[in-house]
């Protein structure tokens, strides 16, 4: 049977662990390291943790903090924020975690793509491409999280980024971000299409079928922020991760 | 005690870490009097296979290494490139391997995976192919998380203790006699590879 990955996303800011909608309303959901527990626990395929504080305040990622997390995982993770050069790559790597994301250094720096897989393999560097539509409908990416527009071209720069060698791109959409209204499809179609390394579309998740319709229109594996820590209607927190059984009869029945 | 050899390379806390759920001490270990008195080896690898041989020929430990595994028969598991690094050779690079299991590391066949894209990423089924003490008692359908764009291809099929379908089968894990290979990452595989941690432990 083949299976797709389903990747919860954890946002970190002031120690917590919090949710937005839209990169904005940030609601504290819980402490990180429970939560890692808890997904630990639900045999979770892979994690993705942000700090979204990390670039935003100009500061290096917090490797003891990020140790303490990881330390609760036994599951592959993916870290992002702060990251500007190798060294601090080669220090979160060696905590225990596999693989880390660029946002805002990738767009100002394509080069330390290069560099990190060069040192540590392409399969280690995740870029995340968090875009949204301009005022004439055109998507471009925006970095920190969300704030700041690049006018870059997400189809194109996710090509620049395969060339450049990351391993994986990490497509967010902005817009879709905590509304439970569906992934944006269309893009991840477009972007699956222009490039050849694996694809994890964000933005939007609100059920099973979900997922597996991102995985028909491209994606290699799939994320999500408020599906796995929410429950709707009211938005409760409750931190879930479908089954087995779930992700065979609705995720991979059809691969 | 479990010893993890430390040459550079790989995801050494990890390994020390799901060990230490399993139930065990390990010791990560990068001079040879520290292998010396170790009673299991783990050789971790990741990244580029010329990378992993040339840090481990250059670390001074692979003398120590190879006299513990071939003379004393001390038990090694090889992790990811660790379990490439045991065959003769590898289609990524130009360095010997070790030796130790017969045959060679191939990359992905293109023809035959199709559409699939290399690296090999994620979790997938794996498939007992021979009796071995490091898979006994695995779940029944026991998964493990891969990350991989070449595999190793035993020249004796009695040396392919387990094997996963990635467009086509192709060996998981290695085991003869006292050396063993995997893969995948047992490190980072939950309790399907701490079970197989904890197996090779017991040994």
């Amino acid at each position: 049977m083949k299976r797709v990955r389903v990747i919860p996303a954890l946002l970190i800011h002031k120690q917590g662990l919090v949710k937005s909608v839209r990169f904005k309303d940030y609601r504290y959901v819980g402490d990180p390291i429970n939560a890692v527990r808890i997904f630990n626990e639900k045999e979770v395929d892979e994690l993705a943790i942000i700090d979204i504080d990390a670039t935003r305040e100009n500061r290096p990622p917090n490797i003891a903090r990020i140790a303490e997390i990881v330390s609760e995982a036994f599951m592959p993770i993916a870290y992002g924020g702060g990251i500007i050069n190798a060294d601090q790559v080669r220090d979160i790597l060696s905590v225990g975690v596999e693989k880390i994301i660029l946002n805002r250094a990738a767009v100002k720096n394509p080069e330390l793509v290069t560099e990190i897989a060069r040192q540590f393999g392409s399969q280690s560097v995740v870029v995340s491409i968090d875009y949204k539509k301009n005022f004439f409908g055109k998507p471009v990416v925006y970095v920190e999280n969300g704030k700041t527009s690049t006018g870059l071209n997400p189809i194109l720069f996710a090509k620049q980024m395969e060339e450049a060698g990351a391993g994986e791109i990490l497509l967010n959409s902005i817009e879709r971000d905590g509304g439970f209204e569906g992934y944006d499809l269309e893009m991840i179609e477009k972007v699956a299409h222009a490039v050849n390394i694996p694809m994890i579309a964000i933005g939007g998740a609100a059920s099973l079928s979900d997922f597996k319709r991102a995985v028909q229109y491209g994606a290699s594996a799939v994320s999500a922020g408020s599906f796995f820590v929410f429950q709707r209607p009211h938005r409760a927190v409750l931190i879930s991760y479908p089954s087995q059984q779930d992700l065979e009869k609705y995720v991979y029945d059809w691969l | 005690m479990i010893t993890i050899v430390d040459y550079g390379v790989g995801n050494l806390f990890s390994i020390k870490n799901m060990l230490k759920k399993a139930g065990f001490d390990a010791k990560l270990a990068s001079d040879a009097a520290s292998i010396e008195t170790a009673d299991k080896i783990i050789l971790p690898g990741i990244g580029a296979f010329d990378h992993c041989m040339t840090q481990f020929n250059r670390s001074g430990l692979r003398e120590v290494v190879t006299r513990k595994v071939i003379d004393d028969k001390t038990p090694l598991l090889g992790i990811c490139v660790g379990l490439q690094m045991l065959m003769e050779s590898s289609e990524e690079g130009s360095e010997q391997g070790l030796g130790w299991i017969s045959g060679k590391t191939v990359k992905f066949v293109k023809e035959k995976i199709g559409d699939l894209k290399v690296p090999h990423m994620g979790w997938t089924n794996v498939r007992i192919e021979k009796e071995s003490a490091l898979t006994s008692d695995l779940d029944l359908q026991p998964r493990f998380y891969f990350v991989h764009s070449y595999h190793v291809v035993p020249e004796d099929k009695s040396d392919e203790i387990l094997s996963a379908h990635y467009g086509y089968d192709f060996t998981a894990a290695v085991g003869r006699k006292n050396i063993f290979g995997a893969q995948f990452h047992p490190e980072k595989s939950h309790r399907f590879g701490m079970k197989l941690l904890e197996n090779f432990a017991r040994i």
